[in-house]
């Protein structure tokens, strides 16, 4: 095509004659490409900042009684526990890896005067160390004392020597150690917990077995391989435990915040195909104004594809232009919403957030593109004669 | 896209038996029927004919605007029929040059750049400015209005540009659609002065359609068509 830059710079011309339609044409571009990125980026902030949270849990397999259906509409039992034996071939499933049986239930507490429920757990002191950091004190020793989360201190102004009352019998117990926050966990969750030692659970709730057992993995590579192997000791024959590992929650969880950052960022699209709407209208506009001119220039020589061109030169500098303020202001607008409601600006600066700025300049570009094609179309096809005669 | 290679005897157009027919719901309109002629190198034609009598379809066939429904149209020794659209606007480009009575400049170019515009069509973008400067030196528009825009300009200032448009690739034929339609008398002379002297001095082909007798009186020949038939020929 002769003077590709002839029907840019005659694109660029009558986008200025028509300055204000086309101004307001990529405003449209330029709040859709904002609404798409931020809302791409407060969804990337929200996801980072779970998976944060969660990440120091990712090596750990979780295996639990698995709770049977007791035929079809009956209720759930969940009275299973996990047996010695159960915990011996889990032991043996995992080789190197440490295995950590752990009771868990919950009851009714007495603190001073209040009474609420907390979680329990029973863990064999020698393994705390490994699972749970301490804030204060220190860690259980034999089976006397009981260590607390941290959240559970705070709200009810516990500290080392209060006294809790447990249970219906009311017995007696003294917080030995206050456990650091360790935020939400697929394994065990003591920040509103009471952890006591494996005898004395034992001992209280006369219980038989353990609740789960935890399997920290020596290296995470062998999560699958133990995994595999704990399913071939125990569920052979019928299915006597549930095996899962963190990192396959935290996937699941990733992958959700995906689907909800997904799904705010179409919310951002719907703008962004309105702005592609103004620009058809503009462009069609257009066309329809220049019949008379599209026909001179038909007939002075100038072929469809030339024509096309210069129609879609007009919505690539609409586009262009609007998707590159709105990248400006994408930044401006992901780092007000993130500072607002993440309170921490940190994640807009992630690369996996930042790339957000480009992806919606992308579709403001492609939208435009798209938009700009059946009016650049119709104005190639305008037959010259027709056209010549418009006034 | 290059065209073969064209002779220069012969007629540089030539009809034959040609008719155009649109088809419409409320039953067929001939709008030429079986027209036969031909247009020597050099000459100057007038085609005279009332409203609807289809001269100007005749100038859309002979600038390769349309194609006949029934014919042949040969414009320097091709016929019209067989090119694609795409041959159809080079020959436009290259081959002929348009006058119409609305001037039809291109509203954002100034005159300068509307004389450029059919060279870089063929040229690129390094189409020689000093061709246009000298064309439109040639059709009388004094340098100070080289760079108006056309709103700028007179109407017989417009036309001159538009001659300078049609001139810049030296093309063969120039198709003239009442040139002095929307001029004064003594600009519109001057403008015929100017198509004489083009035809004439330079050996353009002209063909003009007008409804002005005193504007045919320029050409050596003139065809009156009506109802679509050629009436006459003087």
């Amino acid at each position: 095509m002769a003077g590709g830059s002839l029907f840019f710079s005659l694109a660029v011309r009558n986008l200025q004659m028509h300055w204000l339609r086309s101004l307001l044409a990529a405003i449209g571009i330029i709040i859709g490409v904002m609404a798409i990125s931020s809302m791409g980026i407060l969804g990337n902030a929200f996801s980072l900042s779970i998976t944060n949270s969660l990440s120091s849990v990712g090596d750990s397999i979780v295996v639990t009684p698995h709770v049977g259906y007791q035929g079809g509409m009956s209720s759930v039992s969940t009275s299973e526990r996990l047996s010695d034996r159960q915990i011996e071939l889990i032991r043996r499933a995992a080789t190197n890896s440490k295995v950590f049986p752990i009771y868990a239930g919950g009851d009714r507490i007495k603190v001073q005067r209040d009474t609420l429920y907390a979680s329990i757990y029973g863990i064999d002191p020698k393994d705390l160390p490994t699972l749970l950091e301490i804030q204060k004190g220190q860690y259980l020793r034999g089976a006397s004392g009981v260590m607390i989360g941290a959240k559970l201190a705070k709200d009810n102004n516990l500290t080392i020597g209060s006294r809790i009352l447990i249970g219906e019998i009311e017995s007696g117990v003294r917080v030995v150690g206050i456990l650091k926050e360790r935020g939400m966990g697929f394994d065990i969750n003591p920040d509103n917990a009471i952890v006591t030692s494996d005898l004395w659970y034992r001992d209280f709730y006369e219980t038989r077995g353990h609740d789960q057992a935890i399997i920290k993995a020596a290296d995470i590579k062998d999560i699958e391989q133990i995994k595999s192997s704990i399913e071939k000791q125990l569920n052979k024959r019928e299915t006597e435990v549930d095996v899962y590992d963190t990192r396959m929650i935290l996937n699941s969880i990733t992958e959700t915040f995906g689907q909800i950052t997904l799904f705010t960022m179409a919310i951002g699209g719907i703008s962004l195909i309105v702005a592609g709407v103004s620009i058809f209208n503009v462009m069609m506009m257009s066309v329809m104004e220049r019949y008379k001119e599209i026909g001179i220039l038909r007939s002075i020589g100038t072929k469809r594809a030339e024509v096309r061109s210069m129609f879609i030169y007009e919505a690539l500098i609409l586009g262009l232009s609007g998707s590159a303020v709105g990248g400006i202001f994408s930044f401006a607008a992901g780092y007000l919403v993130v500072a607002v409601l993440m309170k921490d600006v940190s994640y807009l600066y992630n690369p996996a957030s930042l790339i957000q700025i480009p992806y919606g300049m992308a579709f403001g570009i492609v939208t435009s593109m798209l938009s700009g094609l059946y009016p650049a179309w119709k104005a190639s096809s305008l037959n010259p004669i027709d056209a010549l005669r418009h006034e | 896209m290059t065209l073969p290679i064209m002779t220069d005897t012969g007629p540089v157009m030539e009809f034959s038996g040609v008719s155009k027919i649109y088809p419409l719901a409320s039953g067929n309109v001939t709008a030429l029927l079986d027209i036969s002629l031909q247009v020597l190198p050099g000459e100057f034609i007038a085609i005279m004919g009332p409203s609807g009598s289809g001269k100007s379809t005749l100038l859309n066939m002979m600038g390769c605007l349309d194609v006949p429904s029934k014919g042949e149209v040969y414009i320097r020794g091709r016929s019209i029929r067989s090119l694609s659209d795409d041959q159809q606007t080079t020959l436009r480009r290259d081959e002929l040059g348009f006058i119409f009575q609305q001037f039809n400049l291109i509203p954002l170019l100034n005159a300068l750049e509307n004389v450029r515009y059919p060279l870089i069509l063929k040229n690129g973008m390094t189409a020689s400015r000093e061709r246009c400067q000298e064309v439109l030196a040639a059709v009388g528009l004094v340098p100070t209005l080289w760079y108006h825009r056309p709103t700028q300009l007179s109407g017989g200032q417009q036309q001159r540009v538009a001659i300078a448009r049609a001139l810049v690739n030296d093309p063969a034929i120039l198709l003239c659609d009442e040139p002095t339609g929307n001029l004064d008398t003594k600009t519109g002379q001057a403008i015929m002065a100017l198509l004489e002297q083009l035809c004439h001095d330079e050996g353009k082909t002209i063909i003009m359609v007008t409804h002005d007798p005193r504007t045919a009186e320029y050409a050596d020949r003139v065809i009156q068509i009506e109802d679509g038939r050629i009436r006459e020929e003087v």
